[in-house]
């Protein structure tokens, strides 16, 4: 099959752009998004919820909108059930503030994995230390996928909250969210998973996988940054204490005592991001047109073409990349022996090649795996064939450049 | 441009040997790191009568930190605490692109030839470090 040119579409990519291969980080924006948020802010820009002309009505609508097309891609029951924040960061910080404060004490576990990002590992180490509750992790398969035999001596009566990515950031290798979270509700705890880097790449239905609470961003998935979902489990968010306080997230006020709006504006205190949550809804739209079907297909071909590429050169070594289920998102980590990762994205760059070099927000995995750094390419849908053939030229440079051949 | 960077006197200092120990009787001794991409160098010094005797560092990091740490070592041995002070601020002077004159940067000896990560901003933290740990380390001595 011919693959579409869906370059056309992203303003960015007109001219001579660079193989752009840090999609992990953060994804180019459609037109369709920057004229959502130009739109609002040039059309009808107002504080929600508060006034009663018509901007503000239309921008109230705008927002909710939004919340209600996310509903919709995740498959949550309710709207009230979508809480947006600035990022995935934010979000997994309000489940471990709120939930996790009020429902840890001292001997309760908290129970993540080695390859968390630091997102979903440094709250749940804060709120180890304020409740007295033991920070515990998963390791890792030879292959990098969870190993079951720690999942299952690891989860245990004790673990009251299971934080887990479904796609880790480094390794691009899927969770299965679905299994964990049955095992999780088996032994009474909750399951809090970082979709940062799945809800972009695959489809995410939070009844089918019964997840209690999911956090993405916005701008992993062709939305504007500076705005980000938390989704939890109505039951659950009904029982939490507030997060944020302040305007807008109250219902009374008096000298002493506050008592606080529903669901979900509960959680959302002060003015909200209106033209974020209008570039969202139109990225959800415009991911929606492609499908997932077709995401996958080009990421899996790519993914194959660069492992597939990288392998031939003898001193490669790539991470992740070895797993036999398939599971496995558009992410390829790789070192170049002798090289340290931060010469190779400048020499990279030099060539036009976008990747990213570092921890990658995941130090506790770094040091797993025994690397200080690692470089990554990371695919979306819009990268091409002639990005991979520009990375592993732009790869096979390296040593040279480095007088190290 | 990358050939101006990555030239093979860097090469040779990056992978140098010889000043990657650790020293017997250190007087100072200072740990630099930058948290954003892992550089993590430790440098001692020995110190007497105001003097560097010797200096050392021990760690990892990219070609340019490493490089940049070994040339600073060379250029400090035997220089007084004072000298070896306005040359590690000398040294960033230039990569922040604030001195240029290359008759003034020649005191910098082979660190000079660093000169063009003035123009790679990604890249100016890699290469001052080791002079920013030596700063902290002197304004103790
Ligand atoms: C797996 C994972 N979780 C969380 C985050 C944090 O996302 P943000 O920085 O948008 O809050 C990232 C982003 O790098 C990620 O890859």
């Amino acid at each position: 099959m011919a693959d579409r040119n869906f370059l056309r579409d992203f303003p960015i990519f007109h001219g001579n752009p660079p193989a752009y291969l840090d999609n992990s980080a953060t994804t180019q924006k459609p037109d369709a998004v920057v004229r959502a948020i130009c739109g609002y802010y040039g059309g009808c820009n107002a504080n929600p919820h508060r006034g009663v002309y018509d901007w503000s009505v239309k921008a109230t609508k705008i927002y909710e909108t939004a919340r209600a097309s996310v509903q919709k891609f995740i498959n949550a029951k309710s709207p009230a059930e979508i809480i947006f924040t600035k990022n995935a960061t934010e979000s997994l910080n309000l489940v471990a503030y709120s939930y996790g404060l009020a429902n840890l004490k001292a001997d309760d576990e908290i129970l993540i994995t080695i390859s968390e990002h630091h997102s979903n590992l440094v709250p749940w180490q804060m709120v180890a230390k304020k409740t007295g509750a033991t920070l515990n992790y998963i390791y890792l398969a030879r292959d990098g996928n969870l190993s079951d035999a720690e999942i299952s001596a690891k989860l245990t009566r004790r673990t009251k909250i299971l934080a887990v990515t479904q796609v880790s950031n480094v390794l691009g290798l899927i969770n299965d969210v679905k299994t964990l979270a049955a095992k999780a509700h088996e032994v009474g705890a909750v399951i809090v998973v970082d979709g940062a880097q799945s809800v972009p790449h695959i489809p995410v239905d939070v009844q089918d996988l019964d997840a209690d609470f999911l956090a993405f961003s916005g701008h992993k998935m062709l939305g504007p940054m500076g705005i980000g979902v938390l989704y939890g489990k109505k039951n659950l968010l009904e029982e939490m204490p507030p997060f944020l306080s302040g305007g807008d997230m109250i219902e009374y006020v008096e000298e002493q005592d506050t008592t606080f709006a529903e669901l979900p504006n509960k959680f959302e205190a002060g003015t909200q991001n209106v033209g974020g949550a209008a570039g969202l809804s139109a990225a959800i739209d415009y991911i929606q047109k492609i499908g997932f079907d077709e995401i996958a297909r080009v990421e899996k071909n790519l993914t194959a073409l660069a492992i597939g590429a990288l392998k031939k050169l003898p001193y490669v070594e790539l991470y992740g990349c070895d797993s036999e289920r398939g599971n496995k998102i558009g992410i390829v980590t790789f070192n170049i022996r002798g090289a340290h990762p931060h010469d190779v994205a400048t020499i990279l760059d030099a060539e036009g090649v976008a990747i990213r070099a570092g921890h990658h927000c995941a130090q506790p995995l770094m040091k797993y795996i025994g690397q200080n750094a690692t470089c990554r390419a990371s695919f979306y849908f819009y990268n091409t064939i002639e990005d991979v053939g520009r990375l592993v030229d732009a790869v096979a440079k390296v040593r040279k450049v480095m007088h190290l051949d | 441009m990358l050939e101006e960077i990555y030239t093979e006197l860097l090469a040779e200092h990056s992978q140098s040997a010889e000043n990657r120990r650790a020293l017997e009787n250190p007087t100072l001794k200072e740990h630099g790191h930058n948290p954003t991409c892992g550089d993590d160098i430790t440098l001692e010094l020995e110190i007497s009568g105001g003097v560097i005797k010797d200096a050392a560092f021990t760690g990892g990091g990219c070609a340019i930190s490493q490089a940049s740490t070994d040339m600073m070592i060379e250029l400090m041995r035997g220089k007084s605490v004072d000298e070896a002070k306005k040359l590690a601020e000398l040294f960033i002077a230039m990569i922040k692109g604030e001195v240029t004159d290359d008759a003034e940067l020649e005191q910098l000896d082979e660190a000079i030839s660093l000169k063009n990560i003035s123009n790679m901003p990604a890249r100016v933290k890699c290469a001052t470090l080791a002079w920013h740990t030596l700063d902290t380390a002197l304004a103790k001595a």
